[in-house]
């Protein structure tokens, strides 16, 4: 067990280290010379220099890449170019927005899913199970973004109980927080719970025709405690794979909702510090998110570990 | 299950492909028809016709520059559709020899094959789509290929899975012994067996690029005006949001059942293609 997780966690480090050099590099050979669009066109060249030398941008790459990661891993992500400011200030702010949005999308998501895909697979070929997966095909199709557009029309434009967009800040009240985040999050989180209730309910039957669901059946359960009890128990490790995946599929996600909704989020920091050639702030922001997706895939396969026994040990299962 | 349950799941089963298959149809049909002929000039700005309603001359109605919202739909069909075909070319054409030599070869060619795919999977697609075409500059070709560059790790796993274990057939082993090389079989007896599941996939990936290319021109970054494309029209529509609620809603239309006619072709092929892989449904 302890090997186990040594080498779960080697890898977790190796694969983010590689996930850095990749994003690393990549961003330093595109054109775009962070020191000029500062500075302008019209900067004289040795401005410029004196500022490429502030910046460190002077130096050899490995050597830039070496500090850089260093730094990264206790935390220190440097200095934005264009603001002036701990990199990592920025994302603590602008994090503020998006984290409580994805974990909103992902429990709505979740919160959805599960009983609609354990209640279509109770009924599984009847007229609710029909109906439910037809209304989870459609919910599939639909882009995010169009529901939020939608949901904007419908509740923020007709009905007025939602701002059409913008965050009214932590500062106003837990609450107006909240109001600002809830269409968005429910805009991410529909298509998703659509994808999971599928995924849910598939497994759900899967289990249904497993011998010990018999078993439980002969020896006196009712049919929803089997159910309930040992069918969907045992559903969860296809379910939780797809919650992992889903996490960075909502990450980016976030990028073109807090589009929609104007949010001051991440998705608006990187569009930013894009346009600015801020590379720092960009390296920095995806090589953490590339961290966040590889660390809830890591944590993905702790609760398999945790749900089957089985996958800990490598043995067949 | 009763008979009538299990023929009524049939029935769904291929209703599903002829459904999805007639909503494939009609979306190409539309952006082959919108090369020769569209309702109006898509691009044709008429400013004193500019945000009227749906009625008889303009179906669906007109946009801000008074342009015809239908005709606009026809030619970003042509637009979604090109970029998702181009995309999901780039990914199968280069993850399926990768996925393919990773089976055939194994040991450490394996090994970097696969474990290049799980650091691809530890970039969100479309954040790393966004930032590729953001920095490269916009437009539709870089469009194709930062949409493109997230099919390969999926193409490649595909294919790597699948064909492992038809390495191990009986038939493989006797091409093996009659002296055949590891391209000769991949080409003669392992490809051939994985076209039903990849065709499948490819639908799949079609409908999720379409969404990814919808994404990418709302945020400014597909196919740059005039050219027509449907997350632009979207994005364009929440200026007008109050003044002309339409403007939102066709664009994302059809959108949701583009994707949704591959979703159900995908999923009605996935039953007839190949029955090893029917999933409970």
């Amino acid at each position: 067990m302890i090997a186990w997780l040594a080498g779960r966690i080697v890898t977790l480090l190796v694969t983010t280290l590689a996930a850095s050099v990749l994003v690393f590099f990549v961003l330093e050979i595109l054109p775009g010379d962070p020191a000029q669009l500062i500075l302008g066109v019209n900067a004289r060249e040795d401005t410029l220099a004196a500022l490429r030398a502030q910046l460190g941008l002077d130096r050899p790459i490995l050597t830039r890449y070496a500090t850089w990661i260093g730094r990264f891993f206790l935390g220190d992500f440097g200095v934005s170019y264009t603001y002036g400011v701990p990199v990592r200030e920025l994302i603590v702010d602008r994090l503020a927005v998006s984290l409580p949005l994805a974990l909103m999308a992902i429990t709505l998501s979740t919160a959805i899913a599960l009983p609609v895909g354990v209640f279509a697979a109770a009924r599984r070929g009847r007229a609710a199970d029909v109906m439910t997966m037809g209304a989870a095909q459609v919910g599939v199709s639909v882009p995010n973004f169009w529901l939020g557009l939608l949901f904007i029309l419908f509740f923020s434009v007709k009905l007025g109980w939602f701002p059409a967009s913008g965050f009214a800040g932590w500062d106003k009240g837990i609450w107006a927080g909240f109001r600002s985040l809830l269409l968005p999050a429910l805009a991410l989180a529909l298509p998703q719970a659509a994808i999971l209730a599928r995924v849910t309910r598939s497994a759900v039957l899967e289990t249904l025709g497993e011998d010990y669901v018999r078993t439980a059946r002969a020896k006196g359960l009712t049919r929803s405690a089997a159910l309930w009890r040992h069918a969907a128990p045992n559903a969860l490790i296809p379910v939780v794979t797809i919650i992992g995946l889903q996490f960075s599929f909502l990450l980016a996600g976030t990028i073109i909702i807090e589009n929609v909704f104007t949010l001051p989020g991440l998705g608006r920091l990187i569009f930013q510090a894009i346009a600015q050639r801020d590379l720092i702030v960009v390296e920095g922001l995806v090589t953490l998110l590339a961290f966040t997706v590889i660390l809830v895939n890591f944590l993905v396969d702790l609760v398999y570990a945790a749900i089957d026994p089985r996958l800990r040990t490598g043995a067949p299962a | 299950m009763s008979a009538a349950a299990r023929a009524a799941r049939r029935g769904l089963r291929s209703g599903n492909f002829a459904v999805g298959g007639a909503l494939t149809l009609v979306f190409v049909a539309m952006a082959a028809l919108s090369f020769v002929w569209t309702p109006y000039e898509p691009t044709a700005i008429a400013i004193l016709k500019k945000l009227q309603g749906p009625s008889a001359a303009h179906l669906l109605g007109t946009d801000a520059f008074g342009r015809d919202v239908f005709s606009m739909i026809m030619a970003g069909a042509r637009n979604s559709i090109g970029v998702a075909l181009v995309a999901v070319a780039v990914g199968a054409g280069f993850g399926v020899p990768l996925g393919a030599l990773a089976a055939a070869r194994g040991g450490a060619i394996d090994n970097l094959v696969m474990r290049s795919t799980d650091l691809a999977f530890a970039f969100p697609a479309l954040l790393s789509a966004v930032i590729i075409t953001a920095i490269a500059g916009p437009g539709a070709i870089n469009a194709m290929i930062a949409i493109g560059i997230f099919n390969i790790p999926v193409f490649a796993r595909l294919t790597r899975g699948s064909a492992m274990s038809l390495w191990r057939r009986d038939y493989v082993l006797a091409a093996r012994c009659a002296g055949r090389g590891d391209l000769a079989i991949t080409i003669d007896h392992i490809l051939p067996n994985l076209m039903a599941v990849l065709i499948v996939q490819a639908t799949i990936q079609f409908a999720l690029a379409i969404v990814a290319e919808a994404g990418l021109s709302y945020v400014g970054l597909g196919v740059q005006p005039p050219a027509p494309s449907w997350g632009k029209m979207l994005n364009d529509a929440q200026t007008y949001i109050y003044q002309a609620p339409y403007l939102a809603i066709f664009p994302g239309l059809a959108i949701t059942l583009c994707v949704l006619g591959l979703n159900l072709l995908g999923d009605g092929l996935r039953d007839w293609l190949d029955p090893r892989i029917r999933r409970e449904r």
